[in-house]
């Protein structure tokens, strides 16, 4: 549990290029940067406004991810009994859910430096794990690896790992978990009544 | 993680006869079905015990700590902290035989007790010394020494059976209990006690708005977190199969779904090539 914080607060950073076909790297190096700068400004995100950081990430960081693949990869074996509806509706759920534990993180953002590891990719993978490293001073340096899929729309990241935990995988649990008790309906349910609980990300 | 500066020797004595009675009676305990974690009855309760005591006497201290005190101070006395630790990190390292992390360790603990006054200042960090993390129960799982089950520690939070075990030990190689005087040594163990909690505040925020079930979440979190510490890995690159999930045709569906997410398991278990075998990942209690 320790740095679960520093967990989902960069989990958030695996972003954003303009360039459909910028190299997976410098699209996570670039996109972070780039929020990372405006949350440095942004006095209102660095004091607990969830809504703002939402709306950042939200045009910053969303266009970037595989909400689809990151579900599915959540849900797990139990993805291909929902009906396709219902999988849009989890994609849906989740994805809010996800975007607003981030956009919280965020807030909680200081002074941590971020290093970005070289590469070590075939120039024509289609798959990569992009590595990076968060320091702050008087604690160990948290790992954050971002991994990327190479699709028509340019490299999308689909998990992301802390500290050896995949924030998308560590749901399976608890899905699984829900869903043997009341069905992809109480999955969707729970999820539903999860983002209702907290829309609007009221100021902390 | 949420320590009360209470007698230590107590404590400890508290510990142990709850591990005790906890592994006698572990077997008739019957959870959910996880298979790491037999005592699923036992850990619920402590875990929102815990989330209890956290709520009335840790957050708020820790909330209270962080608003009067300057931001320089926090920084350095989470440092200082970091410093005496880090004696007890490079043993471990050198009890795994990474001989040359337990050097960097002495170089750390040297450079930042001198230069860094006692410990105020990473000043080893700045020059390239990374700070490690280590304790006992990971060098007992470097040995080769199972989980044996995922524990909730009284006080403590989250841990496993092996990592509860070796806790006595992490205690004594605490240099703060090496102090004489009582009441200084009882204000260090505060003061660490609540920079600790700091140091985790908005993470409650995050279980409660970002999961479904903050208890498996948090469970599933621990273990994975720990089995990477432990082997100082690196995630595995097994993801591929997880394409098979989206697109496998409905004749082969079951088969091939089931295929990819057992391989997902066992490769998110598996987070290093495994030098030894973990008798806790098959054992059935």
């Amino acid at each position: 549990m320790k740095r679960l914080i520093s967990i989902f607060l960069f989990s958030l950073f695996a972003q954003l290029a303009l360039a459909a076909d910028a190299a997976p790297d410098a699209l996570v190096r670039d996109v972070t940067n780039d929020v990372l700068t405006i949350v440095r400004q942004d006095k209102a995100i660095q004091s607990g406004d969830t809504r703002k950081a939402i709306d950042l990430v939200e045009a910053k960081v969303l266009p970037h991810f595989d909400f689809k693949r990151m579900t599915a990869l959540a849900v797990g074996r139990d993805w291909r009994q929902a009906s396709p509806p219902q999988q849009d509706q989890l994609i849906d759920a989740f994805k809010s859910l996800l975007v607003r534990t981030y956009s919280n993180a965020l807030t909680q953002y200081r002074d941590q430096t971020i290093d970005f590891k070289p590469l070590r990719a075939q120039p024509d993978d289609t798959d990569v794990l992009v590595r990076t490293e968060v320091k702050q001073s008087g604690a160990r340096p948290v790992q954050i690896d971002y991994s990327l899929e190479k699709s028509a729309a340019g490299w999308k990241v689909y998990d992301v790992i802390v500290g050896g935990v995949s924030l998308v995988t560590n749901y399976r649990g608890s899905f699984a978990q829900e869903i043997k008790a009341s069905g992809i309906d109480g999955l969707i349910k729970s999820l539903q009544a999860k983002n209702k609980e907290f829309a609007g990300g009221a100021k902390s | 993680m949420t320590a009360t500066p209470v007698d230590r020797t107590s404590r400890l004595q508290r510990v142990g006869a709850t591990v005790a009675i906890v592994v006698l009676t572990g077997c008739a305990t019957t959870g959910s079905g996880h298979p790491d974690d037999p005592l699923e009855g036992y850990n619920r309760a402590m875990f929102s015990f815990n989330e209890t005591v956290d709520k009335a006497v840790m957050k708020p201290l820790a909330q209270g700590y962080d608003y009067v005190t300057p931001k320089p101070v926090k920084v350095g006395i989470g440092n200082f902290f970091g410093n005496l630790a880090d004696v007890w990190i490079g043993v471990n390292n050198l009890l795994q035989g990474k001989v040359r992390d337990a050097l960097s360790d002495a170089g750390r603990f040297l450079l930042n007790t001198t230069v860094g006054l006692a410990g105020l200042f990473d000043v080893a960090s700045d020059i390239g010394l990374e700070k490690h993390d280590e304790d006992f129960g990971q060098t007992l799982g470097k040995w080769g020494v199972g989980e044996g089950g995922y524990f909730v520690v009284p006080f403590l939070g989250p841990r496993t059976i092996r990592d509860t075990l070796a806790l006595p030990v992490d205690f004594k190689a605490d240099p703060v209990g090496w102090l004489q005087d009582v009441a200084s040594r009882n204000v260090l163990y505060g003061v660490r006690a609540v920079h600790d909690r700091y140091t985790l505040l908005g993470v409650e925020k995050t279980l409660e708005e970002g999961t479904l079930d903050k208890y498996t979440y948090a469970r599933d979190y621990y273990l994975q977190q720990r089995r990477y510490r432990v082997f100082d890995g690196r995630p595995p690159r097994a993801r591929g199969d997880d394409a098979a999930i989206l697109t496998a045709p409905d004749a082969s569906l079951e088969a091939t779904t089931s295929a990819a997410v057992q391989r997902l398991d066992l490769a998110a278990l598996d987070l290093a090539p495994r030098a030894v075998a973990f008798p806790g990942d098959t054992a059935n209690p």
